[in-house]
């Protein structure tokens, strides 16, 4: 115990940088939070099986499957934005963020449409466990996308002015990490709550 | 949401152009952040204690007009005397300052803030700017729900545990507003915390100075490590659950409303699986701040250093599946209790190992009764009552007789107070030189700590008794009941108890504010520790390191062979070679 040792010779460290490390332990935390939403729906869903709704029955499946297909082709945007800012390709890092932000963008107007169309209806955050469970995540999970786009805006605005220029790619691999975790739970709803 | 507020590392110390409010206001200095909570936390801590005497007077002395009462408005105690609605709100926000805006900030807010970068040898936080925004975040969350309590309906009413369906029909409580700041205010305060314990993580793992391996971190880091990996869990679930609950209140949704198909039972679950390891949030880094003291007040290292860390890891897992011994009595499936009992039992297993290394690390010490030490030393003993009541409640038959009683008011205070504050207590004497540069007294300190613990206990010890008479918790008038008029001389003792209790503090507070400006100036290292904070002047400057220090050894090296002196610092380069034992004595 008391051997006064060398130094050990390893530099401290994840072997990530901090910015990425810190938004690894924020997506940890955002996890939870849909833990705790996702698990609340499941345990009322099967807690009320009888008597919930058929989803189909409220909700605009194809307009849902295409907004879905839209969110999923955002995300591979993202991707090759990532690869262009790591190849120093400035010009196609420039398109493919564009592409993204346009992308998320469509997907919270439709996702606003979907909205005023169901609440047209008569189907609000008040109409039963349904309600209450579909508003809550569907518009948690629309915020996220929503301060997504935001972030995004700010990193494609950064790019233009050449602030990842020379392979500082950094930016735009943390802020990817963000949308591809808002993508993922995205399919997650989707599948739970429009699809079964 | 993360890149906008990263920001570039701090650049090494020194004086710079920094106006009084960069410095002192709007800073992303972490010492001033961690000082910036530790005022905040100390205000709240006061104001938890002022709530907890007006309840215990009302249960010491029911219907009689309050001293002093006649200052609050007709709505909260008219003539002085408190109304029932008042005094729910009182046992709510009593719980809930003390949790979320005292002991919690207190311990992850200052000293997570505070130490972190000191002793691992780092500059500052991995994200300073963000670091700021958790503590301006956690102020207007502690202002809305101060000011609760001047809504219309009063303030939340249904306990700091806010069991639905009483916090989610207003139509029952009465409450609307109240409840309504209650989660806003929750919510909010979350978000600090996470952005908080994104810091805390990040900069452990990677801000390390060269030669501060993983088991050379002090006990206090690791357990604040381990402790923010559960706050970034486990907070976020609650900030779920608050928000289903608002949604609850203010759009009329079903979550927690049985008549539309909404599970009561839901809110108890998801409530305390973040819950307990909120418990673990609040007593882990206690435990490893009281470590640190121990250790330097034997002059021995640690005994089990290994069998400590492994002991902090293992509560803070266990800590994640006991949450439903808190629901024996809220309708479980009898085999599902048992399993939560048995889960919980386990953790009476790392809980001993660290109490027995304590006791190891004080034995054959010689050691040295300072302020510190005595509070730690209390913590150590209290931590044992607290913890034995703990085992005893978590056995489902005791428990079907004691749930809702005030043995679990005993039980809890046992580790809250008596665990957690004291160790507060010993980790702010500790300190308090390299936060302001000056000592804090000893003389001053000793009368704190020795009128505290022995009018905690005739406070708190008593309340097993009445909890083991079937005297509920949260009742407002316990001479209603007949079975319990008989208590009342020792519900009166205690409450008397009580008032002593709050002066005792008096000195702690001269003390705090006396010595910021007439204390003993204090030298580098007054304590002769060997942590890397003990290497940089008093207070510590800004940018900590006016270059990185390199560790050579554990945190831990007292009365090593190797040097004349009794400490070896961290950063100090020895000859492996030992040196001749001295001739006598340590």
């Amino acid at each position: 115990m008391a051997h006064a040792a060398v130094m050990s010779g390893a530099e401290p460290g994840a072997g990530v940088y901090t910015k990425k490390l810190g938004m690894w332990t924020f997506l940890a935390s955002e996890v939870m939070f849909f833990t705790a939403l996702i698990g609340s729906y499941i345990v009322l869903r099967f807690g009320a099986a009888e008597t919930w709704p058929v989803p189909t029955e409220t909700l605009n499946i194809p307009l849902t499957a295409l907004n879905t297909f839209i969110l999923i082709c955002s995300s591979v945007s993202m991707v090759k934005a990532y690869a262009a800012a790591v190849d120093d390709d400035q010009k196609w890092l420039k398109i493919w963020l564009l592409a993204t932000v346009i992308m998320g963008a469509m997907f919270v107007g439709v996702q606003v449409y979907e909205y005023y169309h169901l609440i047209h209806d008569h189907f609000l955050p008040s109409s039963g466990l349904f309600g209450s469970t579909f508003y809550t995540m569907t518009g948690f999970h629309g915020f996220h996308v929503s301060m997504g786009v935001l972030c995004m805006s700010w990193v494609t605005i950064k790019a233009f002015r050449g602030g990842y220029a020379g392979g500082k790619y950094q930016g735009v691999e943390v802020v990817g990490l963000y949308w591809h975790f808002v993508d993922l739970v995205w399919i997650i709803l989707f599948t739970i709550v429009y699809l079964i | 949401m993360t890149t906008a507020a990263v920001a570039e590392r701090p650049t090494a110390a020194g004086h710079d152009g920094r106006s009084f409010i960069q410095r002192y206001i709007f800073t992303t200095d972490h010492k001033i952040i961690g000082i910036q909570f530790l005022f905040m936390s100390l205000l709240f801590l006061i104001v938890g204690g002022l709530l907890a005497l007006m309840m215990r007077w009302q249960l010491g002395y029911p219907g009689q007009p309050m001293p002093g009462g006649g200052m609050l408005p007709e709505t909260m105690a008219p003539d002085g005397i408190l109304l029932p609605e008042f005094y729910n709100s009182l046992v709510t926000m009593h719980g809930t300052f003390m949790v979320f805006f005292a002991i919690m900030p207190l311990l992850v807010g200052v000293f997570a803030n505070f130490l972190i970068p000191l002793k691992i040898g780092a500059p500052d936080m991995a994200f300073p700017r963000l670091n700021m925004a958790s503590f301006w975040i956690a102020v207007p969350a502690g202002l809305l729900m101060v000011a609760g309590f001047f809504v219309e309906g009063g303030h939340a009413g249904a306990g700091w545990t806010a069991y639905a369906p009483l916090s989610a029909r207003p139509d029952l409580s009465g409450v609307s507003l109240g409840q309504i700041f209650w989660l806003l205010s929750l919510a909010i305060l979350g978000l600090s915390s996470i952005l908080g314990s994104m810091n805390y993580i990040t900069t452990v793992v990677n801000m390390r100075a060269p030669g501060m391996t993983w088991f050379r971190l002090p006990l206090s880091i690791w357990s604040l490590f381990i402790t923010a990996i559960l706050v970034l869990l486990a907070i976020p679930v609650l900030s779920g659950a608050a928000i289903m609950l608002l949604f609850d209140q203010t759009l009329g949704t079903h979550f927690f409303n049985p008549v539309e198909g909404g599970q009561p039972l839901l809110w108890q679950h998801v409530f305390w699986f973040f819950g307990h390891p909120e418990v673990y949030i609040l007593i882990l880094p206690a435990m490893g701040m009281v470590s640190d003291i121990i250790s330097n007040g034997s002059r021995k290292p640690v005994f089990g250093y290994h069998s400590m860390v492994f002991a902090i890891i293992a509560i803070a897992f266990l800590g994640w599946i006991v949450w439903g011994h808190h629901m024996f009595q809220s309708g479980m499936n009898p085999m599902l209790g048992t399993t939560f009992m048995i889960s919980t039992l386990v953790i009476a297993v790392p809980s001993a190992i660290k109490t027995f290394n304590w006791l190891g690390t004080l034995w054959r010490g010689s050691i040295h009764f300072h302020t510190p030490m005595l509070n730690a030393i209390g913590f150590v003993a209290m931590f044992v009552i607290g913890g034995l009541s703990g085992i005893y409640m978590a056995t489902t038959p005791v428990d079907i007789f004691i749930h809702d009683t005030y043995f679990i008011v005993a039980h809890l205070h046992y580790v809250l107070f008596g665990g957690s504050l004291f160790a507060i207590f010993a980790a702010i004497y500790f300190w308090y030189p390299k936060m302001f540069g000056r000592m804090m007294s000893e003389r001053l300190g000793k009368v704190h700590f020795v009128l505290t613990f022995i009018f905690y206990n005739l406070v708190f010890f008593p309340m097993h008794f009445l909890g083991m008479g079937g005297h509920m918790r949260r009742i407002y008038d316990p001479t209603e009941y007949e079975f319990l008029q008989p208590f009342q001389p020792m519900n009166r003792f205690i409450t008397v108890s009580v008032f002593f209790l709050v002066a005792a503090q008096v000195p702690f507070v001269v003390n705090f504010f006396w010595s910021l400006f007439k204390g003993a100036p204090a030298s580098e290292n007054p304590w002769k520790d060997n942590g890397l904070e003990w290497t940089v002047s008093s207070p510590a400057p800004h940018g900590n390191f006016a270059e990185t220090p390199t560790v050579y050894h554990g945190p831990y090296e007292f009365s090593s062979p190797l040097v004349d002196d009794d400490y070896l610092p961290q950063s100090r380069a020895v000859d492996p070679q030992p040196r001749p034992a001295p001739a006598a004595g340590d």
